[in-house]
């Protein structure tokens, strides 16, 4: 057993810093920037609007369309192709499903929501990144919400749960266990859980119960965001 | 006995628990949730007696039949007018309600609103997937020059003031037109294009900070800064 | 025009803007350098007014064109992204944001040559340096062709190369050296446009949409210009250009002090 202390010396349930705004597109119906550590992801809301083709369209309620997508020189090597790729594509999708529970669209029949999210720069946690500032961008354009959604990286390397997985960690050389977990913070439900690894059940229970209560440390940040706005009258 | 767990004048985030216990009801944007009473929106909360509502800071305009907005012009074809009120679906306006003169079958809708002209009218009907508007009524028109503003339906309220004061205040103050639509759309025409930004400035100074208090005096005072300072 | 435009010129021609600037005078412009310099080799953040875009430079080495065996290269690439405006759609780049990448980065930068091409060759014949800026619009509040133009440039100042082991050609990207891009020169974009008979710098969505034409004019510090591109769908005289190209280049010299 050697990993006893964290590379970046945080403490096993510790999140990185956190450092988020919300309002900073002024074209957007609602914009925030979400930085966990080195990863900022910045979210824009744009809807409802028409959404063309018209086959897309749901008669019985709006759509929700995420486009997740990383700047070409946010990556941690070269410098990444720009355009969709398959993951940037499996993240949309996982994004649109993490954030459906907290939203009713039924309001807005045959029209789309459009979230776009864009990494700046990333260091592991990116889609974690990536959905919870989307949450903060659609409160901060009025949809009304069941509750925020908070998501954050979970790891386990070796016997060890560790929570905000850092790129460092991720590549730790003795693997590792990599879930990705998305929450509404009130009642704990999960709305994205994602696994690379192994789990045995018992350290999954834990890993959820870590989870939820970091998810908590990052509701109270995303509240303390959108409050910010009004306090001084500024946006 | 429940517990209420905000204050009144509170902002509050979606999520957040505003009251436990069965006696209080939820309003605006508040909503119950089992024993709580949960805010879904971003916004101040209003106690009042067993009442705890939610005004939201932000929302998404919803029209409401009566409602008086301003649009614009998208799309016209052989009998109607097509609107963007800022709604997802946008607005029609059939050719007998265009105007309060009357229209012959097959002219030539673009003479009397374009696609890119902006009209005042009132919401007649609103179904899931129309919103029907006219332009048959005292002060319904295609609107002239002047800015057009953008700001949150939610603020509205706010901007127009009781019973119109802080509206009143503005015009008179700055000696310009303004219509205030319901949809957050402002039309704004000075006489005088200094008189005009401050106008511009004091519905945007209300846009941000239309959740505070004493927000009528903090204008007047804005406005008579300005103006005195121009002297 | 619409009633908005119609508004913005009458305006213009009495000499009065709808945000009370005077037609020479930017927005408030602020630079953030190293925005995202764990990931890339340079980076900054640029806001004019409410208009803010965000570029990244990546090095990467490569052969050399045939037909310039000692000289490295640039490769620019603009992005107009749907997050920055209601009127953007995702995907591959459209027009505006190739002439963006053409007319205003691109071209000022060959033109005046301000990097020196050859001190990005490795080995002759065989390798070179790639040098790659990306823009992105971050919020559309008008003049994205400015901000795009300044913020290449201070993410290029902002640029240091990455460790290079030359014997085995690999780029240890987690280690950066001392040694940055030398720029001889710091072309500047000023985008000037015509409403009615007058002349506007750094013009807001409302004037960009009241715009008759337009002269995006790029100069270095001794007021040489390296590029121009006209745009909108009036003409311009002599005499108009002249007077946009003026501006063009007594403005640059302004903007270039944000970049020191």
């Amino acid at each position: 057993m050697t990993y006893t202390k964290r590379i970046d010396g945080r403490k096993f349930d510790e999140l990185r810093e956190i450092k988020a705004k919300v309002g900073i597109i002024s074209r957007a119906d609602g914009s925030a920037m979400f930085q966990i550590g080195k990863t900022i992801a910045i979210a824009a809301v744009y809807g409802p609007r028409n959404l063309f083709p018209k086959f897309l369209q749901n008669f019985e309620q709006g759509i929700l369309r995420c486009n997740y997508n990383m700047m070409s020189f946010s990556g941690s090597g070269e410098r990444v192709k720009p355009g969709p790729s398959r993951r940037s594509r499996e993240i949309s999708y996982i994004t649109e499903n993490a954030l459906l529970p907290s939203l009713d669209l039924k309001d807005y029949p045959s029209s789309v929501v459009d979230v776009y999210i864009e990494l700046l720069q990333t260091d592991a946690g990116t889609r974690c990144a990536g959905i919870t500032a989307a949450a903060l961008a659609l409160a901060d354009a009025g949809f009304p919400m069941r509750d925020l959604v908070a998501a954050v990286s979970i790891g386990k390397i070796e016997d060890k749960i560790i929570v905000d997985v850092n790129k460092e960690e991720e590549d730790y050389e003795g693997g590792m266990a990599d879930i990705p977990i998305a929450v509404l913070p009130r009642t704990g439900e999960i709305t994205l859980l994602q696994m690379d690894g192994f789990l045995t059940r018992e350290e999954l229970k834990e890993v959820l119960n870590i989870a939820r209560k970091a998810c908590m440390q990052i509701y109270n940040i995303q509240r303390e965001a959108l409050r910010e706005r009004y306090k001084n009258g500024l946006s | 006995m429940g517990e209420i767990k905000v204050k009144d004048k509170n902002i509050v985030v979606p999520g957040e628990v505003l009251a436990v216990g069965m006696d209080y009801l939820p309003a605006g944007g508040a909503f119950r949730d089992d024993d709580e009473i949960i805010a879904s929106q971003v916004g101040i909360v209003s106690i009042s007696g067993r009442l705890i509502k939610l005004v939201p800071l932000n929302s998404k305009y919803t029209p409401k039949r009566g409602d008086k907005v301003i649009g614009k012009i998208t799309d016209v074809s052989a009998n109607a007018w097509f609107v963007d009120i800022g709604y997802y679906t946008e607005a029609a306006i059939t050719l007998v309600e265009g105007s309060n003169e009357y229209i012959p079958r097959g002219a030539d809708l673009t003479q009397y609103y374009a696609p890119g002209d902006y009209v005042i009218g009132t919401v007649t009907g609103v179904s899931r997937s129309n919103v029907s508007l006219t332009l048959k009524g005292p002060g319904l028109k295609k609107l002239g020059e002047g800015r057009i503003i953008y700001v949150n339906s939610a603020k509205v309220p706010r901007i127009i003031g009781k019973e119109g004061s802080m509206i009143s205040m503005i015009k008179n103050m700055t000696d310009c037109r303004i219509i205030v639509g319901q949809n957050g759309m402002i039309w704004l025409l000075g006489a005088d294009p200094e008189k005009e930004k401050l106008a511009y400035d004091a519905v945007k100074l209300i846009d941000e900070r239309a959740h505070t208090q004493g927000l009528t005096d903090e204008i007047k005072k804005f406005l008579e800064e300005k103006i005195g300072g121009k002297k | 025009m619409g009633l908005v435009e119609n508004h913005v010129a009458q305006l213009i021609q009495k000499g009065i803007r709808f945000d009370g600037r005077k037609f020479d005078e930017f927005r408030r412009i602020s630079v953030e350098y190293s925005i995202s310099v764990k990931s890339a080799e340079g980076s900054a953040r640029l806001k004019i007014g409410e208009t803010e875009v965000a570029a990244g430079i990546k090095f990467a080495t490569g052969s050399p064109f045939p037909d310039t065996p000692d000289e490295g290269a640039l490769v620019v690439n603009v992005e107009l992204l749907p997050l920055s405006s209601p009127d953007f759609e995702p995907g591959p780049p459209g027009i505006r944001s190739i002439e963006y990448a053409r007319a205003v980065v691109d071209r000022g930068l060959r033109e005046s040559k301000a990097i020196d091409l050859k001190k990005l060759c490795i080995k002759k014949g065989e390798k070179i340096w790639m040098v790659m800026i990306d823009v992105y619009s971050l919020n559309d509040a008008g003049n994205l062709a400015d901000a795009i133009g300044l913020a290449a440039l201070a993410a290029i100042k902002d640029a240091k190369f990455p460790k290079y082991d030359e014997k085995n050609d690999l780029i240890d990207y987690t280690d950066r050296t001392k040694k940055g891009i030398e720029l001889k020169h710091l072309p500047v974009s000023v985008t000037v446009i015509k409403i009615r008979d007058k002349f506007l710098v750094d013009p807001t969505l409302e004037e960009e949409n009241a715009m008759e034409a337009r002269l995006t004019v790029t100069s270095v510090e001794d007021g040489r210009i390296c590029a121009m591109q006209k745009g909108g769908h009036a003409t311009l005289g002599f005499e108009d250009i002249d007077k946009m190209i003026e501006i063009g280049i007594e403005k640059a010299r302004e903007l270039r002090k944000f970049l020191k």
